[in-house]
């Protein structure tokens, strides 16, 4: 389990950084945290002809307030970000999601950027990013463009990030209607910190009548990307929130799920479970 | 929290056994200064790198390896061809010619992972380099993967030359089996599933190998636990024995049974050899162990019919059991017939018909697992029970008290031949109720119940036959004549009076050194803390059979007392002659031996040791200079063939556990949280606490992991689904609850302290406990699950999966 | 590729040695420095066998390559003894709990701990099960590992004040 060769550049700036890349083709990688991308390399699932690291890049790190949301920059850690009092206050469902993340160690270490980058469908961050639909913002050498999270992902570790394009920064809306916000995210896994069988996040706003102003709800490792969950959304929009009109917006949720089988988890078993989440994300949502 | 103390034996006054006291191996561990195989550092040491088989069942066409060896600081490719031609093929248990094993895959390949070709490097990166470049091509045919499958007579033949894929099939009866099933009231019968997992240490195997040219002597560092090993290595590589000199001084990063490189030995052996002396180091990454190191454990179906009163007494069992082995038996097999020693458990079952089949099939071979084999018998044998209970709607705890064995009945005769040495089964079951508070417990598990949760609790009663011998091998094989299974333990002591207790064996965790230095200062009254204890190597060696079968307590321990009591002896008799004084006269207090009627009259431990080595003038006459001793034990009651009923003692010494496990599932998942474990627990006399609550509560963990997370997949094709740690799942703390155990003590009449084995009890009930739990959280449902791992897919489809028409 | 300089501290010394880009930092530890304290377990991030404290954070040294730790500040296992080579208390509480049977995860279960207790001297079992939960051991089934950082943490409060 050792790397096949590479170099290795540790990039100063972001513009180092997108130089560097566009120099290497579709021959580099971006080395963020490692605590996916190492192992690859060690198990020879990657191959890259350079690794242009991003740890010392200081602009790169950081959480900021914005007007409406949450900028994180790429590199800053799962821990930092765990450990955040704006993202606490301001994202709670990617606060509460954050300790499920591997485990402390990995945490220390591993990033919000290179965790929506790498695109596993069982992750939590890029269902999270999911979920609230985050603004993901990708630079080259020569241009920067803007993704929603919703768009960004084609399949398990695919996604439309060109080879040229580093991710520099993500960006969680703050939900800006009236009414009680709440959040729920549920998720089961063998081990705590293992990667989700099947993961759910909720967001949902209540009027003072229990009735649902606005929702997010997506699933994780129910398909080969987080999926968001729009009809379930719109049947709950406008509704009182109770075991009734719950019910009804779930009838058939599953079927709208794909799910990628394993030992683990079959795709009946996925399916099944994904429902019985959503119904307890949501319920923790509503509470 | 329930911290280990002293754990005094009724009536003792032992001054270090049963103490607490520091393990003497943990400073090294603490401190990183641990002397593990990948620490060692020969100067121009070569790596291995093994490319394994994509296929599970292949004819290999040709292999071109010109490139890998063209790349830089490459100085070997090794081919199967090249390793059959050299070497002869490894050893299995049972006599099978045509079911040739050997390092590398022979002419085809029998399980995806199987090593193909070996790259020796200058280091493991360059090594791993050479292997992207090494081109086989293979004609894939395919693989036979369920075990039941595999016994039909159309099945693909793992080993063609064999003729079929049953490696064993044997058929043993004790006691008035179709008698006692007539006269029952009930019978009943079931399938029970044990699940291909294994104890999967955190250190890898790994092995350094040193041809040395001017001794003609292969030096062999190990990470091994396993008896016969040098003979092995030896014969493969067609070697005199006293030309392998295997160093016993290794830290072995954990074991359990499993650590036995015999193949990956054999292969840097023969190429240290073939590179004229050169250092050949093989380090299994977590990929091959996990895929291809063959140390999987049993994979177990078993068939049983039991036969019982309308009390719930069970008379007599018929069990069928199958195991598949893999590709390469090996040992593998003899997990079938250990536990025959405790067939019956701790049961007063008067008959048992026993027919144990083995079965190869396209899958990594399998190696003495803790306990082996009893593990998945105990799980058996309390479901066996459960499923009494459960047809008669009595109380599962009440069955066994109307089953086990009484306190009065010891020695214990079984059917089998084996006699229990002592136990109070009843009393340790009371213990862990106490423990549990297991009234209070059954209202929790009410209450949470009455919340539409499902919650249960589980009962294991369970036994660990120690001390190990070898004859259920004659068993299962007439040529393998061998009653013993010796251990010896040499005590040295030097002119300055330092004691040195000589072992022959590694360790793997188990505290050996402790274990020795405590016995001989017990026994020499001397402080155990300023006794050193060393492994002599192979070569330099102790009779030994290594660490295996929860022996060392019992046979290492008897060893260590044997040889001191020779030393005192031997100093007694000096004492006698200069102090002119008979040796019944005389006492012997801290070292210091005087005359009983005159206590002035005496000799201090540093003179007796001063005559012994310097002063040839005072020794009685006739006898050695120096003082040492080396005793090998015998395994008690062993020694004796089997009859010609098949009757025979295996294994002298019978620890035994009670567990309570309180589970939650959640009925959404199928997920079980254990949120509670409790566990009473005999081994005799503990030499260690410690120690033995470490071993007790680590088996516990290892049981839960086998009863609801680990399990090494293959696909139908036969491809391996589980080669890394996010596959094949391990428990974390998380996982684990803080096990609470309490200890009872029954010495064995037959040890040198009423000491018995305590290293596999906690992982031979765990998997037990958990799945009589989970049943009885499942029971208010009507349903019931009988196969290991019980993992969340398979508990959530019987809860909520579309039900068969 | 060429080889780079590397230089960093290792338990309070400065330390220098060359390595490949693609050489992990437990690699580079045990072969290069030889610092053989710190163990391999599953070069996959999941057992934490190979746990050290970088820049007074628990980390996996097989999850980071060697030429990272440049100007960095790394404590193994060796780290936590005192001057003269003796057990440190978190050390000696770990004996005296038996936190371990085989001693391979020692290390990175040694490393989690004083990390934890850097930050936190008098933890909750919460604290605790989150600061191991990484780490796995096959021998203890963890609740001689829990007693041993329990006195652990004890101690060191008291050595403290």
């Amino acid at each position: 389990m050792k790397a096949p060769a590479f170099d290795y550049h540790a990039a100063e700036t972001v513009e180092d950084a997108v130089g560097q890349l566009a120099e290497a083709g579709d021959d580099g990688l971006i080395l963020a945290g490692g605590q996916t991308l190492v192992p690859m390399l060690a198990m020879r699932l990657a191959r890259p002809s350079v690794l242009i690291d991003i740890n010392a890049v200081s602009e790169l790190a950081g959480i900021e307030q914005l007007d409406d949301g949450i900028r994180i920059k790429t590199c800053t850690r799962q821990n930092v970000a765990l450990n955040s009092q704006l993202i606490g206050e301001s994202i709670p469902l990617l606060a509460k999601a954050l300790p499920f993340i591997g485990h402390h160690q990995t945490r220390n270490r591993g990033t919000i950027g290179g965790s929506i980058a790498h695109g596993d469908p069982a992750a939590e961050i890029p269902l999270i990013a999911v979920a609230l639909d985050a603004s993901i913002k990708l630079q080259t050498k020569n241009d920067t463009r803007n993704l929603s999270a919703k768009d960004f992902y084609e399949g398990p570790m695919m996604t439309l990030r060109k080879d040229d394009e580093c991710l520099t920064d993500v960006t969680f809306p703050i939900w800006q209607e009236e009414g009680k916000l709440g959040v729920g995210f549920q998720e089961v896994s063998q081990r705590h910190g293992d990667f989700a069988i099947v993961s759910v996040a909720a967001q949902m706003v209540l009027d003072g009548n229990n009735v649902c102003q606005r929702v997010a709800i997506a699933v994780g490792g129910a398909a080969g990307i987080p999926v968001r969950l729009e009809k379930v959304e719109a049947n709950l929009t406008g509704s009182v929130i109770n075991q009734e009109t719950i019910g009804d917006a779930l009838t058939n949720m599953a079927d709208f799920l794909d799910p990628v089988e394993d030992q683990h988890g079959s795709a009946a078993y996925r399916r099944r479970v994904a429902r019985v989440m959503t119904e307890r994300a949501i319920w923790e949502a509503a509470a | 929290m329930s911290g280990a103390h002293d754990n005094p034996v009724a009536g003792s006054n032992y001054h270090y056994i049963a103490r607490k006291r520091r393990v003497v191996e943990d400073k090294r561990f603490v401190t990183g200064n641990g002397n593990f195989v990948q620490d060692q550092d020969l100067p121009g040491t070569l790596h291995v790198a093994v490319l394994p088989s994509p296929h599970p069942r292949a004819r290999i066409v040709l292999i071109n390896a010109e490139a890998a060896l063209a790349l830089a600081g490459v100085a070997a490719v090794i081919t199967g061809d090249e390793i059959a031609e050299h070497t002869l093929p490894l050893y299995h248990g049972l006599p099978l010619p045509e079911c040739r094993w050997f390092p590398l895959a022979h002419e085809m390949t029998r399980y995806a992972g199987e090593w193909v070709a070996a790259v020796v490097a200058e280091d493991i990166y360059i090594a791993e380099d050479a292997l992207d470049l090494i081109e086989v091509e293979y004609e894939a045919t395919p693989a036979i993967v369920d075990p039941e499958e595999a016994m039909k007579p159309d099945a693909p033949l793992v080993h063609p030359g064999h003729g079929s894929n049953i490696i064993y099939d044997g058929d043993f009866e004790w006691g008035p089996v179709a008698e006692d099933f007539e006269a029952a009231d009930h019978t009943l019968s079931f399938r029970a599933r044990w699940g291909r997992s294994s104890t999967v240490p955190i250190e890898t195997f790994g092995v350094l190998a040193k041809w040395d040219k001017g001794t003609e002597t292969l030096n062999v560092w190990a990470s091994i636990q396993m008896p016969n090993y040098p003979e092995q290595i030896a014969a493969a590589l067609r070697m005199p024995l006293n030309g392998v000199k295997v160093n016993q001084d290794i830290d072995v990063g954990g074991s359990y049974g499993v650590k036995r490189g015999i193949k990956h030995t054999v292969l840097v052996g023969y190429i240290s050899r073939k590179l004229g002396g050169a250092p050949v180091s093989l380090i299994e990454d977590r990929l091959v162990n996990l895929a291809s190191g063959d140390a999987h454990g049993p994979d177990r179906i078993f068939y049983t019919d039991v036969a019982f009163d309308q009390g719930g007494v069970i008379k007599s069992l018929k069990i069928r059991a199958i195991d598949d082995c893999g590709a390469y038996p090996g040992r593998g097999p003899f997990q079938l017939g250990k536990p025959i020693a405790a067939i019956v458990g701790p049961y007063r079952i008067n008959s048992v018909h026993y027919r144990p089949c083995s079965v190869a099939t396209n899958k990594t071979g399998q190696v003495p697992v803790r306990g082996m084999g009893q593990g998945p018998t105990n799980y058996m044998i309390e479901t066996a029970v459960d499923e009494v209970a459960r047809h008669l709607k009595l109380d599962r705890f009440e069955v066994r008290r109307r089953n086990l064995i009484r306190s009065d009945e010891f020695p214990y005769l079984n059917p089998t031949g084996t006699k229990y040495d002592s136990g109070d089964y009843e009393t340790v079951l009371g213990k862990v109720t106490e423990l549990a508070n297991y009234d209070d417990l059954v209202k929790r598990r009410d209450e949470l119940r009455v919340e539409g949760k499902l919650a249960g609790i589980g009962i294991a009663t369970c036994l660990e036959p120690s001390g190990g011998n070898n004859l259920f091998e004659f068993l299962f094989n007439p040529k393998a004549e061998i009653s013993t299974y010796m251990e010896g333990c040499q005590v040295r002591i030097d002119s300055v009076g330092n004691i040195v207790g000589t072992m022959g064996t590694t360790t793997s965790g188990q505290g050996h050194e402790t274990l020795v230095s405590t016995i001989l200062g017990e026994e020499l009254q001397r402080d155990p803390d300023d006794i050193r204890v060393i492994h002599a190597d192979s070569l330099a060696g102790l009779p030994t059979r290594s660490p295996i079968a929860s022996r060392m307590a019992v046979m290492l321990g008897g060893a260590a007392a044997g040889a001191a009591q020779k030393i005192k002896d031997q100093l007694f008799q000096i004492a006698a002659h200069n102090l002119n004084r008979p040796i019944d006269g005389l006492e012997y207090s801290e070292g210091t031996i005087f005359d009983r009627s005159d206590p002035a009259r005496k000799l201090s431990w540093d003179e007796l040791c001063n005559i012994a080595h310097r002063q040839f003038h005072k020794l009685p006459e006739g006898m050695e200079p120096g003082l040492q001793a080396l005793h090998v034990m015998q395994v008690p009651l062993g020694g004796q063939m089997p009859d010609e009923k098949n009757r025979v003692q295996l294994y002298p010494c019978f620890s035994f556990q009670a567990h309570i496990p309180f589970v939650e599932i959640d009925p959404g998942t199928g997920k079980v949280t254990v949120l509670d474990y409790f566990i009473a627990h005999d081994c005799g006399t503990v030499i260690n606490p410690d120690i033995v609550r470490g071993m007790i509560i680590g088996g516990v963990a290892q049981g839960i992991g086998a009863a609801l997370y680990e399990k090494f997949d293959y696909g139908p094709d036969g491809q391996f689904l589980s080669g890394t740690f996010v596959d094949y799942v391990m428990p974390s703390v998380f996982e684990i609850p803080y096990v609470k155990d309490v200890e009872h003590c029954t010495p064995s009449p037959l040890t040198s302290h009423g000491q018995k084995g305590s290293g596999e009890g906690g992982y031979l009930g765990a998997p037990a406990a958990i799945a009589s739990a989970v049943n009885d959280a499942l029971e208010p449902r009507g349903l019931s699950i009988h196969e290991l791992p019980m993992r969340m897919n398979d508990i959530e489809e019987l809860l909520n999966g579309e039900k068969p028409e | 590729m060429t080889k780079r300089d590397i230089t960093l501290t290792l338990n309070g010394k400065t330390v220098s040695g060359q390595a490949d880009p693609r050489m992990t930092l437990v690699d580079f530890l045990r072969v290069v420095l030889k610092a053989t304290g710190t163990h391999v377990g599953c070069e996959h991030g999941v057992c934490g066998a190979c746990t050290i404290v970088l820049n007074g954070e628990a980390i996996r040294s097989c999850l980071m390559l060697a030429v990272q730790v440049e100007s960095q500040e790394v404590i193994t296992v060796e780290g936590l003894c005192e001057e003269d080579g003796s057990p440190g208390i978190l050390q000696d509480a770990f004996r005296d709990g038996h936190g371990m049977q085989c001693g391979y995860c020692t290390p990175g279960m040694l490393t989690s701990v004083h990390a934890l207790l850097q930050s936190n001297d008098d933890p909750s079992d919460e604290d605790i099960l989150e600061a191991i939960g990484g780490n796995i051991c096959r021998c203890t089934g963890y609740a001689q590992i829990i007693d041993s950082i329990k006195i652990g943490a004890e101690r060191l409060r008291e050595d403290k004040s």
